[in-house]
């Protein structure tokens, strides 16, 4: 019971971040001068193009930018009624992008999903990798094993990204014949999904999951290592050895439990690491990830679509936290009964 | 129920020396040639290419006996004990001897030591089990206490019925004094006291009736009263079960309480070996002699008891309270208040010692550092100061800046652990020009001057200035944070248990110490101690506390001679002294350190309220009825 009593009281908590959030975020995009629009129409008018202003004009009164700013952010979040009634992130309308001259939602719709299938395979790969090269590290520490998985590990942290991707991509495609760039054949793109579509895009993640993980995977990797080590020399570890228990056993039932919290924590942190991380790699492996559009709208002031790129950042960070702190409720009863014992 | 437990443990306790002189007997007819429960020979144990730590040890330990390893840190008598059960450090080395154990049936022996890893795994928590010193951090934190001592049966095959564990365990819990197994049995390690927690690790160790029972240092991290429960539930259970123990530790009077046969130790050899009684009764080595020497022991003779002349206080604190409010557990659940001090009248006169005595949570270390303006009290509560007799007294809830710097020359602090307190970083010269640097006090060269001369106050040679702390021992390291204490020249020093983080004979020598330079320079200590034989030594006015309350105050020969207050008995009774024929008596102290409720009638509460602390002798003051 207290557990859930627990989730209802981080998710409230959670929203309520997320609102101070938006407005940071909201904030700060609004922070140089002028809109995307303005803009437009401060450069239509020096070259002459009257014609076009009349279109601008309209787009800033359809969208409230003429309004003040608290104003225009209570519309976008949907607070307020603006042009055309409620019609904010709240009611799920995300606005208008002005860059690209369609819909936010239209743009976002398929990168978000390949977004969060790019990120969660990179995720998977990381805790596959470094979960099990941590603990034999740990437990051999000192030997030829561990010596070799840190060298590779600091390998994988030293590499840039992009080369290991160039890299791959060349190396991928004469040995094993892998495709190169993108993240399915283009004449999926825009189709529905079907199994041949899935295929291809499993094919596709292979090299973007390695690339995007690699260097996570070591960082991880050595640190569960650094963390099982100073288990290891807990007293409590004796008394399980004092017990008769064989050495794999005492490892993964004690030490390893207390060593995870912190691998745990790390998912907090290790979504939105991976998004915004992974911009540079997304476009060097022309990913049709959310992360090069973010990169775009926030240089054009594009600012409902840059807005809501960020505000899915934030709610994939706060979920994040969210989830690392449930586990590690469940995981850790220190935590879930920390005021029952004093 | 628990008295009643304790009342059978000090009735068996009188049958021991008849039992005793059996072993004996037993021992001494057999001799060499037959084959002891565990029989270890001509033990060396080394680290890669140095001096060995442990060199050419042998002792041996019979069913129902208890072998007492004694020595002083460094003397290698842990690393004998867990050879045993070879759970040693991974650079340790066994470079030879023999570790036979008796076959189960009595029909052979098996040496240990050229035993596969599997094969030690059926010896270790089945037929040799071991006790650690630190309970807090010898049970695993994340799994629950049931969980882990259910785990010794079903690690052995031979011991694991199917549906009967749980019951088996439970009863043991039952067996080592818990009130309601069950409880215990769902609950996580953080949820029990430190007493309750070695309880536990007991009834681990004990739960698959091993043969010979290990207990490294069990009871020096608990509490004096708690210790003594602790020693009196493995003695019991010793004489249920018949297991041999071994039980390794640097207090003699912990051996004196359960030991059959003694080794004492010393660098890694074996000084001196023989029966309890030979050993306590007429020591021959002269290092056993030395630790005998050095043992503080409660005084017992009833000095004159006079009223101290209360004419020059450096420090004086009236109706001191201090209020914790912790959070609950959630947001939302009430907040927790704990009164750490209650009502503490306390004065330290000038060149003298006062002492506070309690073991932990009774708001003594609170106290300290009310005194020191660390911690403000609650309002209401008055503490002042006075750097010289003559001199106006300074309010410490209410000083300023400048108030505050003056004052922080005139009070410094001697801390408990001398290994975490100085910065392993700084030099001792830089450690100890460090707090005139702060005061802007004196030129570079006059601060170096100063500090060689501290150097040698506290015993230490001027040329160690330029060494690094790691290269001091304990005693030596708790000598330099006096001298850092000393640096600014003060009138009034708190010492938080300087001396229970050092070995006896280091111990000894810290105190004589303190002694010296309280007398030299005309100092007053405001002593912090959980230790009655210790304060009974340095103090001149002693306050013991309990859960924050001053139970009784008086002159330590007042007190120690004629203590009123049952609490007071129960901390006397428990320190344990190393002479056999004056065993712990347990009965006094389950009946002084339980809950006040159980006191006799003119020393009970009064709902929350305490009886007020009644002066039933000049300078000697109780809390009770009058």
């Amino acid at each position: 019971m207290a557990i859930l009593r627990y989730a209802l009281f981080r998710t409230l908590t959670m929203f309520a971040t997320l609102l101070v959030v938006s407005v940071l975020i909201f904030a700060i995009i609004n922070l140089p001068p002028g809109d995307y629009l303005s803009n437009q129409i401060n450069e239509l008018r020096a070259t002459g193009q009257e014609s076009g202003i009349a279109k601008a004009e309209f787009l800033r009164k359809e969208y409230a930018l003429d309004r003040p700013l608290w104003e225009q952010y209570l519309i976008w979040m949907g607070f307020a009624p603006g042009p055309h009634g409620f019609s904010g992130m709240l009611q799920g309308e995300f606005g208008w992008s002005f860059e690209f001259d369609r819909p936010v939602s239209e743009i976002v719709g398929e990168a978000l999903w390949l977004t969060v299938l790019v990120n969660l395979a990179a995720v998977l790969f990381v805790y596959l990798i470094a979960l099990p090269l941590g603990v034999l590290a740990a437990a051999k520490s000192k030997t030829w094993i561990d010596y070799t998985s840190a060298f590779i590990g600091y390998l994988g942290l030293a590499t840039p990204n992009f080369l290991l991707a160039l890299m791959l991509f060349y190396y991928g495609h004469k040995y094993l014949d892998l495709p190169i760039g993108g993240l399915m054949l283009p004449e999926y793109e825009g189709q529905p999904m079907s199994f041949e579509k899935m295929k291809s895009v499993l094919i596709h993640l292979i090299i973007p999951t390695f690339v995007i993980g690699t260097s996570g995977a070591a960082a991880m990797q050595q640190r569960l290592r650094a963390n099982l080590l100073d288990e290891l020399a807990k007293p409590y570890v004796e008394t399980a050895r004092a017990k008769g228990m064989s050495e794999p056993a005492l490892l993964t039932k004690y030490p390893l439990r207390v060593a995870f919290n912190p691998f745990v924590a790390d998912i907090g942190t290790l979504l939105p690491a991976l998004i915004s991380g992974s911009v540079l790699v997304s476009v060097v492996l022309g990913l049709q990830t959310i992360g090069p559009v973010l990169l775009t709208a926030l240089k054009s002031q594009d600012q409902f679509l840059s807005g809501f790129v960020l505000m899915f950042v934030a709610l994939l960070t706060l979920i994040g936290t969210l989830i690392s702190d449930l586990l590690l409720a469940l995981l850790d009863p220190r935590i879930r009964f920390g005021g029952r014992g004093q | 129920m628990f008295d009643l437990v304790w009342w059978c443990a000090s009735g068996l306790r009188r049958c021991r020396p008849r039992q005793r002189g059996a072993a004996d007997r037993a021992v001494s007819d057999r001799g060499k040639s037959v084959t002891s429960l565990l029989n270890v020979e001509g033990l060396t144990i080394g680290f890669g290419n140095d001096a060995p730590v442990v060199e050419d040890v042998s002792f041996s330990v019979e069913l129902g006996q208890t072998l007492a390893l004694v020595g002083e840190s460094g003397s290698g008598k842990t690393m004998s004990c867990r050879s045993v059960l070879k759970i040693l450090p991974p650079a340790a080395k066994i470079l030879s001897g023999r570790v036979l154990l008796r076959d189960e049936k009595g029909d052979g022996v098996t040496d240990l030591l050229p035993l596969s890893n599997r094969r030690m795994c059926d010896v270790r928590g089945n037929r040799v089990s071991m006790i650690f010193q630190e309970p807090m951090r010898s049970l695993s934190p994340l799994h629950r206490i049931g969980n882990q001592v259910i785990e010794v049966l079903r690690l052995h095959p031979d011991q694991s019925k199917k549906g009967k564990n749980k019951k088996r365990v439970l009863e043991t819990f039952e067996r080592v004094g818990f009130p309601d197994p069950e409880r215990v049995f769902s609950s996580y390690p953080f949820e029990l006291s430190g007493g309750m927690r070695q309880r536990a690790m007991i009834a681990m160790a004990i739960v698959g009736r091993p043969d010979l029972l290990i207990a490294d240092e069990p009871t020096t991290a608990l509490d004096v009263t708690t210790q003594a429960q602790v020693l009196g539930l493995i003695k019991d259970i010793q004489q249920e079960t018949g297991m041999a123990v071994i039980l390794v530790t640097h207090d003699l009077g912990v051996v004196a309480n359960m030991a059959d046969k003694v080794c004492v130790m010393n660098r890694g050899r074996v000084m001196e070996a023989g029966t309890a009684a030979q050993i306590l009764g007429d020591p021959q080595h002269p290092y056993t002699r030395d630790l005998f020497a050095a043992a503080p022991k409660i005084p017992e003779t009833g000095g004159s008891e006079k009223a101290p002349d209360k004419t020059d206080l450096v420090l004086e604190m009236a109706g001191v309270n201090k209020t914790y409010t912790l959070k609950g557990s959630a947001p939302w659940s009430p907040k927790v208040i704990v009164q750490a001090v209650r009502g503490v009248d306390l004065t330290v006169e000038r060149g003298k010692t006062t002492a506070v005595v309690g073991e932990s949570g009774s708001g003594k270390t609170t106290l300290a550092r009310i005194a020191l303006g660390a911690e403000a009290a609650d309002p209401g509560s008055a503490i002042f100061f006075r750097a010289e007799k003559t001199s106006q007294p300074l309010d410490i809830q209410a000083m300023d800046r400048d108030q505050r710097v003056a004052f922080q020359r005139q009070a410094q602090m001697v801390f408990q652990d001398p290994y975490s307190t100085l910065n392993p970083r700084m030099r001792v010269m830089e450690a100890l020009a460090e707090p005139l640097e702060i005061h802007g006090i004196g030129s570079n060269s006059e601060r170096m001057a100063r500090a060689e001369e501290m150097l040698k106050w506290v015993g230490l040679s001027p040329n160690m200035m330029t060494r690094y702390p790691h290269a001091f021992s304990g005693g030596q390291r708790q000598r330099l944070s006096i001298a850092r204490a000393l640096m600014l020249d003060p009138s009034f020093l708190v010492c938080d248990e300087p001396t229970s983080a050092l070995d006896v004979s280091v111990q000894e020598q810290v105190l004589q110490l303190l002694e010296e330079i309280r007398d030299r320079l005309n100092l007053s200590y405001l002593f912090i101690s959980h230790d009655l034989a210790v304060v009974g030594r340095i103090a001149d006015d002693v306050l013991v506390m309990r859960a924050g309350l001053v139970v009784e105050q008086g002159p330590p020969e007042a007190l120690f001679f004629n203590p009123k207050h049952p609490y007071t008995k129960a901390l006397i009774a428990a320190q344990p002294e190393p002479d056999i024929h004056r065993p712990i008596d347990l009965k006094i102290v389950a009946q002084g350190a339980g809950d006040p409720s159980t006191w006799p009638e003119s020393f009970r509460f009064d709902g929350m309220n305490a009886p007020p602390l009644t002066e039933t002798e000049p300078g000697h003051k109780v809390r009770c009825h009058a």
